[in-house]
C-alpha cells in the first residue's frame, strides 16, 4: 500500500470515529439501541466517547497540518483544490477552531460566555452535518479534493 | 470554477475568520480565580437535622419548580421512559426535581459513643462542573461566582450531566421545557433541576435560603480559598475530616465531619437521588491531560510533511541526476 492510501485511510478511519464520538456527546445513542449492538455499547458511556474524541482531534489535527503543509509545499503547479475541497477545507477548519475553543472551556477556570459556548455548540454540530452531506455528494458524484 | 477561490484569498478567509473567533473570546471568556469562587463550609459536626434548609430550599425555589403538562406526550423508542415527581413534591429523603437539598443520616460511633450525623446534601458545584462543560447543548452554566445551574428554558432532559455527574445530582422531570416544541417523541425528555444556590439571592447580595435559615450555623459562606483555610482549622481543632476540597478536581462545597468519610460513606443510604460521599477523582482531568497531544500533533504532521517532501525531492533530484546527458 503506498504512503498516500496509508494517509488516505487513516484520515478517513479518523474522521468516521470523531463523527461517531461527535454524537456520541448527545444522550442519543442509548435512547435508539445502537449502543446494544454488540461491540457499540462504548458509545453510551459519555466519557469513553470524550477521551475518543480528544484523541482523533489530535489526529486530525496532525492529518490536517500534514496535508496543508504538503499542499503549500508542492506548489500549486502540481494540484489545485477544486470547489468541493475548498469547502471541505473550509468546514474541517471550522470544525477545528470551533473544537478547539470548546477544549479550552473545558479547563477549570475558563467560564464562557453563555452565548459563546451555546454558539460553539451548536456551529460545531451545523458544521459536521454539513460536512458529512459534502462529503456524501463529494463520494456520490466523486468530486475529488485537488485536480493534477 | 476553480480559479474563483485563490489560496491566497482562502488562506487569508481563514486567518480573518479565526481572528473573529479569537477576538470575541477575551470579551466573553476569563480565566476565572478559583480561588475566588463562592465557597460554602458545612460543618456537619454541628447540623441536628433539623430540617429547616430543606424547608427554606423548597419555600424561595418554588417558583423554579417544574410544572408540567399533562397528559406528556408519547415517546418512541419505549426505551425513554417519562420521570414524573410532580405528584410527589413532598418527598425529601432524597433529590428530585422538586427537592433539592435533604439531609442524609448515618448511624455512626464516635470517640465510643453512638451518635446519628447528618448532612445536608445538594448539588457540590465543582470547580470545574462535568454536568456544564459536557452538557452537548450548552444548556447547563457555570457562573463567575462558581455556581452552576441549569437554564431550564433551554434543557431537554436528556439526563447527561446526570451521567457525568460523580454523584448523579440532577434530577428530570418529563413534560416541560424546550423538548415540547421540537420533537418530543423523538428527542429530549423534560428538563433537569438541581441546587442552584440560589444565584438569584446571591446576586442580590444575599444569602442562599438553606445558609441564611439554618439555626446551628452550619454553613458559611466565602472565597474558596479561605473557606478552605477555615475547613482545615476547624478539621485540625476537631481532629476532623474534609470532602470536598479536591474531590472531582475540588468543588466549592466542603464538608467537615468529625468522622471519616468513608466510614460515612458506609452507613448513609445511597442511590438514586441519595449521593454518595465516596472519594471522587477529576472526572474532568483525564480528558484535558489528552490536550497535551492535540497540542503536539500540528508539529508532528508539520514535520512528517516537511520530511516527505525533502524525501520526494532527494529521490527526484537523484532520478534527475541519474538520467543519462544528451
Amino acid at each position: 500500500m503506498s504512503r498516500k492510501n496509508n494517509v488516505r485511510y487513516l484520515y478517513l478511519l479518523t474522521v468516521f470515529f470523531i463523527t461517531l464520538s461527535g454524537f456520541g456527546q448527545m444522550p442519543i445513542f442509548k435512547r435508539y439501541y445502537i449502543a446494544d449492538i454488540p461491540g457499540l455499547g462504548w458509545l453510551a458511556k459519555f466519557y469513553i466517547t470524550h477521551y475518543i474524541h480528544y484523541i482523533c482531534a489530535a489526529l486530525l489535527i496532525g492529518f490536517s497540518a500534514y496535508i496543508i503543509t504538503g499542499y503549500i509545499m508542492a506548489g500549486r503547479k502540481n494540484s489545485k483544490l477544486t470547489v468541493t475541497g475548498y469547502l471541505r477545507g473550509t468546514l474541517i477548519i471550522g470544525l477545528i477552531a470551533t473544537g478547539i475553543l470548546l477544549v479550552i472551556r473545558n479547563f477549570e477556570g475558563y467560564i464562557f460566555s453563555h452565548n459563546l459556548i451555546i454558539f460553539l455548540d451548536l456551529s460545531h454540530l451545523a458544521l459536521v452535518m454539513l460536512f458529512l452531506f459534502t462529503s456524501l455528494y463529494c463520494l456520490i458524484f466523486k468530486k475529488k479534493w485537488t485536480t493534477k | 470554477m476553480t480559479g474563483n477561490i485563490s489560496r491566497r484569498s482562502f488562506i487569508k478567509g481563514g486567518i480573518a475568520a479565526c481572528a473573529v473567533a479569537a477576538s470575541g473570546i477575551p470579551t466573553s471568556a476569563s480565566g476565572a480565580d478559583k480561588d475566588k469562587q463562592l465557597t460554602t463550609l458545612l460543618d456537619i459536626g454541628k447540623c441536628i437535622g433539623c430540617g429547616a434548609c430543606v424547608e427554606a430550599c423548597s419555600g424561595v425555589n418554588a417558583g423554579k419548580y417544574p410544572e408540567p403538562k399533562k397528559p406528556f406526550p408519547r415517546m418512541y423508542p419505549d426505551r425513554a421512559k417519562p420521570e414524573d415527581w410532580s405528584d410527589k413534591k413532598d418527598i425529601h429523603d432524597r433529590l428530585t426535581p422538586y427537592n433539592w437539598l435533604y439531609i442524609q443520616s448515618a448511624d455512626v460511633t464516635v470517640n465510643g459513643e453512638q451518635k446519628t450525623i447528618t448532612i445536608p446534601r445538594r448539588c457540590m458545584h465543582c470547580t470545574n462542573p462535568p454536568c456544564v462543560k459536557l452538557c452537548p447543548w450548552g444548556s447547563a452554566k457555570q457562573l463567575e461566582n462558581g455556581i452552576s445551574r441549569i437554564d431550564p428554558d433551554l434543557c431537554l432532559g436528556g439526563a447527561k450531566c446526570r451521567e457525568v455527574c460523580p454523584w448523579e445530582i440532577p434530577q428530570r422531570q418529563t413534560g416541560i421545557g424546550l423538548y415540547l416544541d421540537i420533537l418530543p417523541a423523538f428527542a429530549g425528555n423534560g428538563v433537569m433541576y438541581k441546587c442552584d444556590r440560589c444565584y438569584n439571592r446571591i446576586a442580590e447580595g444575599k444569602l442562599p435560603a438553606c445558609v441564611e435559615v439554618c439555626p446551628e450555623n452550619v454553613q458559611e459562606m466565602g472565597p474558596r480559598d479561605e473557606i478552605i483555610k477555615k475547613a482545615r482549622a476547624l478539621a485540625k481543632e476537631t481532629n476532623g475530616y474534609i470532602y470536598g476540597e479536591n474531590e472531582n478536581g475540588g468543588t466549592n462545597t466542603i464538608y467537615v465531619s468529625p468522622v471519616p468519610f468513608e466510614t460515612l460513606n458506609k452507613a448513609i443510604e445511597t442511590g438514586k437521588g441519595k449521593p454518595h460521599l465516596k472519594s471522587v477523582s477529576d472526572s474532568m482531568g483525564k480528558a484535558n491531560n489528552l490536550v497535551a497531544a492535540m497540542a503536539i500533533a500540528p508539529i508532528a504532521g508539520i514535520a512528517a510533511a516537511v520530511g516527505t517532501f525533502y524525501k520526494y525531492s532527494r529521490k527526484d533530484n537523484e532520478a534527475k541526476q541519474d538520467e543519462p546527458k544528451e
